[in-house]
């Protein structure tokens, strides 16, 4: 019973060893916050376009699974992901909409004419209210929208290639089937 | 070819170390005074060896030598030279070699002014602290190399990141690093202790000048960090609770119960086994403290160390070195005979409640920092745990420690006098609640926490100082005879009286947080702002260049009650290389209130965002914290600790038990 | 120092020198000013480690002090438009956490640790206490005790 006693502080620290290991060996960011919006419903979208033409609302693209993509011409790593977006545009995968986010229109306008424009249309957040009412914490950050209009995944920061085949194009794929 | 040779001496080091961990052990076990000489020899060389590392290193920083990985990614040309030997820290590989370097200095040290301790036991503290640097200088060569080469060498660095552009880099991780390393030696000792399987009173005079030492310098590491915090972040935050702040604190709350425990082993023999754990813990805490923060379990693998391998390492490093000891431990431990008996109510009642209330609030710390990753590891919701736990936590457990500060000193041994002791503190008692009392009723009931904080904290000091009339007996006896036992008091005692008036000043200096006023406002050249007396005249906002930034410099021309004070300079300095903005807080300070001004963005027509804070007690959070340590130095140059360590304590019966020998 | 680290990280745009609330935000009625400063020491700054949006001069802080201020002045209660925001961004943004069963574990370790430690105190003094008190270094109880365990150690 005394030796018991004597082995307790050595039974704590493996406990917590073990869970340090465990965490380690997932490999998964403690920091990583998951949305507190999934699978709630997509909040309104009613921004100015980019090309000055009819305002981007929600309901243009209700029914349709979508990407909601919200970038910024100040945002370095917006540049990374450039490519990707410009692929699933080019392979008509799934729409993407740009979101502006506290950007100047013509900066913006700057950042498309040089990397390439991937966005079915492009709304100006220049506030950041919308991205507000998303739970956007920084740019780049992106949402999938499922044809029910919910909120379905949040990726923040880069899309990375991994990300895209293991996570979000099985994703897309399965509420497109829906 | 210089940071070749710093790179061949931290190998060379490891060898050497690998070499001091096993002969003096060996030595040690058969009773050969050659092999157990080795460790002192070796603990030297090692020590020659990682300064010369470390030299190398701050030696490629001030001659900006881009050829070096590190150097590029952590310095620029042009900084000023405190900032590019204060770089060498800065960063995740070369804070490192300053851990290790510290490590063999606290080696050599032991090895050097140890030669009073029996030879086994040295040598056996000195084969502990071998092992300990075989695994730190293991994980820096082969995880985080600063002396890795790139080809062909960039033209110029990318710089340090501005924040850390300050003078507080150059004092506070190299004090936080001493009190962490110090502990490795109370550490070793202790496994030395379980090895040898005999702990006595000797034992308990030898390890708490280590201890003390370690925890003085953790001390005025983590109140520099915090007075960094203070006046760097731009409206005077001094302490968030955040993984980083806890980290430190956790070691020094467990180290301060350990300097408390070995004052038990050390006069009564008694709490043995208890002390050997706290050692260890204390030790145990200062690598989470370390490493926790690096490994990517706490932060996200994007933060300060990048590398996953160096996580799986430094597990393992904390599995070896914690889990080894703490197996000792429970393997050894119960061996220790408990020493002196002692009632409930005595001195060394209150250091267990003490010991009791401490422990508790580092565990309370420790839960408070990881309890969202378990959670989330467990699958539960995403949440902060953020200053209100604490604060209903932590402090309410700190009332109870800050009456035992207050009455423990005054009991006696074995046995004490409760009501004799509070015989002695009800005057001081009743003045104090008369004054708190007097407050609230001035201040109308608020700040209710704040005034009892502060009650609390006067009534600790009072203590303190009744105690020292106690010891000399003032007006008990006569003046003459009073002095002489003045200056015949051991230096030990002053230390306690020193330490405990200093943590009253933090405590008084932590409450009277509440009192704090603040304005913030837009302020055109040419107007006022007015706070607490003090009225402020922006009289513009100039251009000055830096030698790596452009600043916004404001002339404040502050008068109080229509006398001039003197000028401000809060500043906002650009860094062009890295584009970010820092802040540079003015402070005007009296030692009883700070008057803190931030300048903040111009609003485009010509006025700028004053932030000016009135602070009462502020101060003296960092000077008593810095008394304490101050205290603690007073306790260590104690002669007892200096002549005969090695004859024990009178009336001490020391029970060693040694199944290995 | 690494609050700000994450923060950068991040792509969050941090000025450093902007920190805390701005005279530009506020609200014009005092009264309500006063709610949403108190409030805001309580949210979380999401991209710092541990400082509340009041505190904090990172962008996304500053547009959730905004926001909070919205609601004050639209006319939410305090725990309307504490939750408007923990809608939005979860329970992460609570300084403090709620005590519920999640958190049981979290808000009573402190007590539940202070009784077991106290309480293993108390038996152990009194277990001692039992015994008869001498001056003299072992008592033949300690001394058969010391007999047993020194067999312990050799067996082991």
């Amino acid at each position: 019973m005394r030796r018991l006693l004597y082995l307790l502080p050595l039974a704590l620290f493996l406990v917590i060893a073990g869970y340090f290991a465990a965490t380690l060996r997932s490999g998964r960011d403690p920091q990583a916050l998951p949305s507190a919006m999934i699978d709630k419903p997509m909040p309104a979208i009613d921004l100015a376009a980019l090309d000055n033409g009819a305002r981007v609302t929600s309901s243009s693209f209700a029914g349709q699974v979508v990407l909601i993509n919200f970038f910024a011409s100040w945002c370095v790593p917006c540049r990374e992901e450039q490519p990707l977006l410009l692929r699933l545009k080019t392979e008509n995968t799934v729409p993407v909409i740009g979101i502006a986010y506290k950007d100047k229109p013509q900066d913006t306008q700057r950042f498309l004419t040089q990397l390439g424009d991937p966005f079915q249309r492009i709304g100006l957040d220049q506030e950041g209210q919308l991205a507000l009412n998303f739970g956007v914490y920084g740019v780049p950050e992106t949402y999938v929208i499922g044809k029910d209009g919910r909120i379905r995944y949040r990726q923040i920061s880069v899309i990375t290639p991994e990300i895209w085949e293991e996570t979000i194009l099985p994703l897309i794929k399965k509420l497109a089937a829906s | 070819m210089i940071i070749e040779i710093g790179h061949f001496a931290l190998i060379l080091a490891l060898l050497v170390a690998a070499v001091q961990s096993t002969i003096p052990l060996m030595g040690a076990a058969r009773r050969e005074a050659g092999m157990m000489a080795v460790g002192k020899t070796a603990a030297i060389t090692q020590f020659v060896l990682i300064a010369l590392a470390f030299a190398t290193l701050v030696h490629a920083y001030v001659t900006s030598d881009f050829s070096v990985i590190n150097v590029v990614d952590n310095s620029h040309s042009d900084k000023p030279l405190l900032y590019k030997i204060t770089g060498v820290w800065g960063n995740h590989e070369g804070s490192m070699v300053l851990w290790v370097f510290m490590l063999a200095l606290c080696g050599a040290a032991v090895a050097v002014f140890g030669a009073n301790l029996p030879p086994p036991l040295k040598a056996r503290v000195l084969a502990v602290q071998g092992m300990i640097g075989v695994g730190f200088l293991l994980f820096i060569l082969l995880t985080s190399n600063p002396f890795q080469r790139v080809l062909p060498a960039p033209a110029d660095g990318q710089g340090l990141n501005p924040i850390l552009q300050d003078p507080g880099l150059a004092f506070h991780p190299p004090f936080l690093y001493l009190g962490y390393v110090g502990f490795s030696v109370s550490f070793s000792f202790a496994v030395a202790a379980l090895i040898e399987g005999r702990v006595d009173a000797a034992w308990g005079r030898w390890v708490r000048p280590w201890a003390l030492f370690s925890w003085c310098a953790l001390a005025i590491g983590i109140a520099m960090g915090s007075w960094w915090a203070y006046y760097t972040l731009g409206w005077g935050g001094w302490w968030y609770w955040d993984p980083v702040e806890n980290a430190s604190f956790m070691p020094w709350l467990v180290g301060t119960a350990l300097i408390h425990s070995a004052i038990v082993v050390e006069k009564r023999d008694a709490l043995k086994s208890w002390t050997i754990l706290l050692a260890i813990l204390t030790f145990s805490l200062s690598l989470v403290g370390t490493f926790l923060v690096r490994s990517g379990v706490l932060t996200s693998v994007h933060a300060f160390a990048v590398d996953p391998a160096r996580g799986t390492f430094i597990l393992l490093l904390l599995l070896v070195v914690i889990g080894g000891s703490l197996t000792l431990y429970a393997w050894r431990a119960p061996a220790l005979k408990a020493g002196g008996l002692f009632a409930p109510i005595s001195r060394e009642g209150a250091l267990v409640l003490n010991n009791l209330l401490l422990t508790t609030g580092a565990a309370t710390v420790f839960v408070g920092t990881l309890y969202p990753l378990f959670l989330d590891a467990v699958g539960g919701p995403k949440l902060s745990v953020g200053f209100p736990f604490f604060n209903r936590s932590f402090v309410p457990l700190m009332v109870p420690m800050l009456i035992a500060v207050a009455v423990g000193p005054l009991m006696a041994w074995k046995r004490g006098d409760l009501g004799g002791a509070m015989q002695r503190l009800w005057a001081a008692l009743v003045v104090v609640i008369i004054g708190v009392v007097g407050a609230l009723v001035v201040t109308e009931g608020s700040y209710v926490l704040a005034l009892l904080g502060i009650g609390l904290a006067a009534w600790v000091a009072i203590a303190a100082l009744l105690e020292w009339t106690e010891r000399v007996r003032l007006f008990r006896t006569t003046l003459a005879d009073s002095l002489r036992r003045a200056l015949h008091l051991p230096r030990s005692a002053y230390g306690m009286t020193i330490a405990h008036i200093g943590l009253a000043i933090t405590v008084a200096g932590i409450s009277a947080s509440a009192f704090e006023t603040e304005r913030i406002e837009i302020v055109a050249p040419g107007h006022d702002i007015a706070i607490g007396g003090y009225v402020l005249r922006l009289n513009g906002v100039g251009k000055v260049q830096g030698a790596n930034f452009t600043a916004d410099d404001a002339k404040i021309v502050v008068t109080h009650d229509g006398k001039d004070v003197g000028e401000m300079h809060p500043e906002r300095r650009f860094f062009p290389l890295q584009q970010q903005t820092t802040s540079e807080t003015a402070i005007r300070t009296n030692f009883f209130s700070d008057l803190y001004v931030a300048l903040g963005d111009p609003d485009g027509r010509g006025g700028w965002t004053l932030r000016v804070y009135l602070k009462p007690l502020v101060p003296w959070i960092w000077l008593g914290a810095v008394i304490m340590a101050g205290g603690g130095i007073v306790s260590l140059s104690d002669r007892r600790w200096r002549v005969g360590a090695a004859t024990r304590a009178k009336g001490a019966h020391a029970l060693g038990i040694a199944p290995g020998e | 120092m690494k609050r700000l680290l994450l923060a950068l990280m991040m792509v969050v745009a941090v000025t450093g020198a902007a920190a805390a609330v701005e005279p530009s935000e506020r609200l014009a009625d005092p009264a309500q000013e006063a709610r949403a400063r108190a409030i805001s020491r309580i949210l979380r700054c999401l991209v710092c480690q541990n400082e509340s949006i009041d505190e904090s001069g990172a962008d996304l802080a500053h547009d959730i002090r905004v926001l909070l201020r919205q609601r004050i002045a639209a006319g939410d209660t305090d725990a309307q438009a504490i939750q408007y925001i923990v809608d939005r961004y979860g329970q992460f943004v609570l300084l403090k956490p709620p005590v519920e069963p999640a958190t049981y574990a979290l808000w009573f370790a402190p007590l539940v640790l202070l009784v077991i430690g106290g309480g293993a105190i108390a038996i152990r003094l009194r277990s001692r206490r039992a015994q008869p008190e001498s001056m003299t270094p072992l008592s033949q109880d300690e001394r058969e005790r010391l007999a047993v365990l020194l067999k312990d150690g050799d067996a082991s």
